[in-house]
């Protein structure tokens, strides 16, 4: 007979995407340990996420360029105050911060340990992910079709599930690094290794993926990204905490937030992060499974703690959803600001000579003050925004073009709007960066199997 | 007969928006229970997709979820190509909820202490 645990497993999230808060992890961790140290048999994790479509791809261009790089770029940073605390306190931590190189990532976090005089940890890395090595080629080629023979790949990577995840942990590592897991699988890996359920227990699942969404973007469901002043007042902003979800045998969570930090959960702030990214609530497609939110439900059940219950499950897809990214040209873009008397006029006058300047370029124009955010690439908006009297206006032009040299033609009359444009522009910043497109595609998900393999000790010398 | 006040739709509901590709998705979540049934009239797919005209919308789902007083707007095509093609500066469209929540909504009166700001 197998016992399942009575207590909620506690899940924390310290990162949200690359390049988030490097000091989040500790409040989270420091909570850990106290909520385990006040209730024997309690166990936690800490999950760091942080890839999005853009990011592997950035990856995958650093480890060609250095094949000892490829994984986050901030991984010594954001681990290094938390990894003793989470050895010594049996924290374990699971990430996708392996990105396009998750064993170089797990070789850097031993180095790690090394340095900071700790036991060598049992760290698992997990791949079957990375699609980008020449012999998938034909996979990638019978689903996406002839678009694919026109590009130059730089990374595909198939959003693979919490099989591994929870297969590792089963196995009793401590770190577990990953590339291209689907963002809540962080969560749903160690939901499953704790309780474990069964693989077709979608209810549960599901359930447990909804509060790896919850986890996954950080800081956006503790009132990060929901401030809005005189509307949505959120108390110590500045130093805003990072989400904790407590999940039952069933799979049902509380979520909340770090001790002793800024910020807020409350329904409004879950409501906006439930909802984040879904399109239809009742099937949001994950490789663990479908989870249908349509019913779910939302209760205040203390300060910052919110519950979510009513999370139904159906059985996962049959394919997994895989991102090619190719190289797409060059981005030229510019910036000059005009302030005082006819700022905005002087400036819509800087966009039109560039416009004669450069007419076989399709240009976008902000008027930065005046329209720009909610405009279109086509300019409909701007066209239809009256000249007027904005005495403080910077206008940015932007360009793409497969060409860098023709690219290249648009930052240099950006330049030139010095001596050459309307008068009293000034504060010119121009960039020429290269561009990486994106295709997607499903494919079965008996093409891409997945493993985990732990991390060997290197011999010490 | 029902007297209403015409506010931005800020002052009844907040809302997030979130990319995938070439989509848009904007929550709109009502303050309260009572004004949850006044913006399901209001909010209806045909008056989202004309509030967005300019980016030109292929199609306007809206999926109601009332036990969260929550809306989902699901907006196709609307991102310039999405975040590595757009030539905005707002590549993800993250500023759109704000643009949604500025759409004007006619409040009954009766319901008019339920807004929020002024």
């Amino acid at each position: 007979m197998t016992t399942v645990p009575n207590f909620p497993l506690l899940i924390g999230c310290a990162a949200g995407f690359s390049g988030d808060r490097v000091d989040a992890a500790g409040p989270v961790v420091d909570s850990l340990i106290a909520r385990c140290a006040a209730q024997p048999g309690q166990r936690a994790f800490l999950m760091f996420e942080t890839l999005a479509e853009r990011t592997l791809a950035l990856a995958q261009l650093r480890r060609r360029a250095d094949p000892d790089a490829g994984y986050e770029p901030l991984l010594d940073d954001m681990l290094r105050p938390v990894l003793a605390r989470c050895l010594q306190n049996d924290i374990r931590i699971v990430s996708n911060f392996g990105a396009a190189h998750p064993q170089a990532a797990a070789r850097h976090i031993q180095r790690m340990a090394r340095e900071l005089g700790l036991p060598a940890p049992r760290i698992a890395v997990v791949g079957g992910d990375d699609l980008s090595h020449a012999s998938y080629r034909s996979l990638l080629r019978e689903h996406l079709g002839a678009t694919m023979d026109g590009i130059r790949m730089v990374s595909a990577n198939a959003y693979i599930g919490a099989e591994a995840i929870a297969a590792a942990l089963d196995a009793g590592v401590q770190i577990v690094v990953a590339g291209r897991v689907a963002d809540p699988s962080l969560a749903v890996g160690p939901a499953l290794s704790h309780f474990g359920w069964r693989a077709d227990d979608w209810d549960r699942i599901a359930r447990a993926t909804m509060a790896g969404h919850l986890l996954e973007c950080g800081a956006q469901v503790c009132g990060g990204y929901f401030a809005d002043p005189g509307f949505k007042d959120v108390p110590g902003l500045h130093a805003v905490g990072y989400p904790i979800a407590e999940i039952d045998r069933d799979g049902h969570c509380v979520i909340g937030k770090a001790d002793h930090t800024g910020g807020l959960v409350s329904l409004a702030t879950v409501k906006e992060q439930l909802l984040y990214e879904v399109h239809d609530p009742a099937a949001y497609l994950t490789p663990d499974v479908v989870a249908d939110i349509s019913q779910a439900q939302l209760k205040e059940v203390g300060p910052n703690r919110i519950a979510l219950t009513g999370v139904r499950g159906h059985a996962r897809p049959d394919t997994l959803k895989v991102n090619v990214c190719h190289e797409g040209g060059w981005l030229a873009e510019g910036e000059i600001s005009y302030a005082g008397p006819r700022a905005e006029a002087r400036a819509r006058l800087a966009a039109e000579v560039l416009r004669q300047r450069l007419p076989d370029l399709a240009l976008r124009v902000d008027l930065i003050g005046v329209v720009s955010l909610f405009a279109d690439d086509a300019g409909q908006m701007l066209h239809a925004t009256p000249a007027g009297n904005s005495r403080d206006v910077r206008l940015r032009v932007a360009a793409s073009h497969v060409d860098k040299a023709q690219a290249e033609r648009l930052r240099r009359e950006i330049v030139a709007l010095y001596t050459c444009g309307p008068a009293g522009g000034g504060g010119v910043r121009t960039a020429l960066t290269p561009r990486l497109n994106t295709l997607s595609c499903l494919v079965p998900r008996l093409a891409v199997p997945t493993h985990f393999k732990l991390l060997a000790e290197e011999i010490r010398v | 007969m029902t007297e209403f006040l015409t506010v931005p739709l800020y002052r009844a509901a907040h809302g997030r928006a979130g990319d995938k590709g070439n989509r848009s998705n904007i929550s709109v979540i009502a303050w309260h229970p009572d004004l949850y049934p006044v913006l399901t009239e209001q909010l209806t797919p045909q008056a989202v997709a004309a509030h967005f005209s300019s980016r030109l919308p292929g199609a306007v789902q809206r999926y109601l979820l009332p036990q969260l007083h929550a809306m989902n707007f699901v907006l196709d095509d609307v991102l310039d190509g999405g975040v590595n093609d757009a030539l905005n500066l707002d590549t993800h469209g993250k500023a759109l909820s704000f643009w949604l929540l500025d759409l004007p909504v006619r409040i009954p009166l009766a319901l008019a202490p339920l807004l929020v700001g002024e």
